[in-house]
């Protein structure tokens, strides 16, 4: 691996004062899970790495603040998957947290780095897309609440400018009832990267936000207005309809060596309907008192 | 900052203090620095599970932490399984089913069985092979490290 500088600021001022100073030339540790296989592979070269853990501000992991949940940036997988208000409120998130790499990647890998690392096929984009969440960003201007739908760019590229990190991601309670549920497409059981990432979330009153990965350089979010797939008295083809409209922009690439764009275009479809049906049946339990 | 950095760290109950290059893993400090060879170096990537230890009560890939991230850690190692020289009930399953074929991947197993038993002491066989995923064994000998899992969990084992 090549020689780096080792920082471990203790607050997050610090932190940023150390990023605004090296800008490119330096890199933030979390986990480490995607950042010490880039190091040893001298895919970046960084003059210092800077380690999150030790930063007092960032704990607790995970906490309830004004009617969000707000994950730390140094929240673990594995902190995701056990957090009781993750599994009662948002249970596709912590589907996409439970199946990211293996138990001893997800006992390391933050979902702050998850994002961060910008790649198209991150589990948690997807749910974190439909269930609106926000990352709290924190520079040498001060903070910004981004959208996560703005704060995803492209293949590694994220709303970051120089001196920012990011501190927590926060997830809005629903402010009505909703039904969620995650689902991928891999080439085995077990450990794998995902082929499709997808999630879909059902509102009380008809409202359906679909969101899916690793189909074309970035996670997409497109959302359903005309209640057409949360209507119980629609037919399948119907549904299938609005899917397929919902699927358009969908552009996996030819080079790929997990599945052919083909495949995975098709598989799409199979696995939209999938997880809708689960959000459906979620939903319809969130109802009844 | 600086390249190189003394850490302290609790190594299998023992405190252990060291200087270390910032840019070497935790793996390298523990097989080049400590001397505990018993944990293996293979993909790392974090694929295949065979540097597998236990930091601060979860288990994690020792070839994706820098021995910096250590400082102050409490680390158990495969060495730091058997206690008085004797061996644990786990490692005593795995020698009686077979476990060990060429015995490489086995360190790794047995941390990530150990750190699985430790938070769920009756697992079902799917629960080993979730649990075991990120254990590659290039024998495939899957059917009897599972096995011997469930083994000794029956023995009520950690």
């Amino acid at each position: 691996m090549h020689s780096f500088e080792y920082a471990r600021p203790a607050t997050i001022a610090e932190t940023v004062a150390l990023l605004d100073e090296y800008g490119p030339d330096a890199r933030l540790l979390a986990g480490g899970t995607d950042l010490l296989i880039e190091l040893r592979d001298w895919k970046i070269q960084p003059k210092v790495v800077i380690d999150v853990k030790r930063i007092a501000e960032l704990a607790p992991a995970i906490r309830r603040v004004d009617g969000r949940l707000s994950i730390s940036a140094s929240s673990v997988m594995t902190d995701i998957v056990e957090d009781t208000e993750v599994q009662r409120h948002f249970p596709a998130l912590a589907e996409a947290a439970v199946v990211v790499g293996s138990v001893q990647i997800r006992n390391r890998a933050t979902l702050a780095g998850n994002i961060c690392n910008g790649s198209p096929a991150a589990d948690t984009s997807p749910p974190l897309l439909v269930y609106r969440a926000v990352v709290v960003v924190v520079g040498p201007a001060g903070t910004r609440r981004i959208p996560i739908d703005d704060f995803i760019v492209g293949p590694g590229v994220t709303a970051l400018a120089r001196g920012e990190m990011v501190t927590a991601i926060e997830v809005p309670f629903p402010d009505r009832p909703t039904g969620a549920a995650y689902t991928r497409l891999t080439r085995r059981w077990g450990t794998d990267l995902a082929s499709i990432t997808l999630c879909c979330g059902v509102e009380a009153g008809g409202v359906t936000r679909l969101a899916y990965g690793s189909v074309g350089p970035r996670a997409l979010l497109v959302t359903d207005e005309t209640g057409v797939l949360a209507d119980e008295d629609a037919t399948e083809d119907d549904k299938a309809f609005v899917l397929d409209a919902m699927f358009a922009d969908a552009s996996p690439s030819p080079r790929s060596m997990r599945a052919s764009p083909a495949y995975r275009l098709a598989m799409l479809r199979v696995l939209g309907a999938r997880a809708l049906h689960t959000a459906l049946e979620r939903l319809s339990k969130e109802l009844v008192p | 900052m600086s390249d190189r950095l003394h850490i302290e760290l609790t190594v299998n109950g023992a405190v252990r203090a060291l200087d270390v290059a910032v840019h070497h893993t935790l793996l390298d400090a523990l097989r080049d620095d400590m001397d505990l060879t018993g944990t293996k170096e293979c993909c790392v990537v974090g694929e295949c599970g065979a540097c597998t230890i236990i930091v601060d009560g979860r288990s994690v890939n020792s070839c994706l932490m820098l021995a910096v991230e250590a400082d102050g850690a409490e680390v158990t190692t495969v060495e730091g399984l058997a206690v008085d020289r004797r061996l644990s009930p786990l490692q005593e399953a795995f020698l009686e089913t077979g476990a060990a074929q060429c015995g490489f991947c086995i360190s790794g197993q047995l941390m990530a069985a150990h750190f699985l038993l430790e938070r769920n002491p009756h697992p079902t066989l799917d629960e080993v092979h979730d649990g075991l995923s990120g254990n590659l064994c290039r024998c495939a000998g899957y059917g009897q490290i599972a096995a011997a899992v469930l083994q000794a969990a029956e023995r009520g084992a950690t």
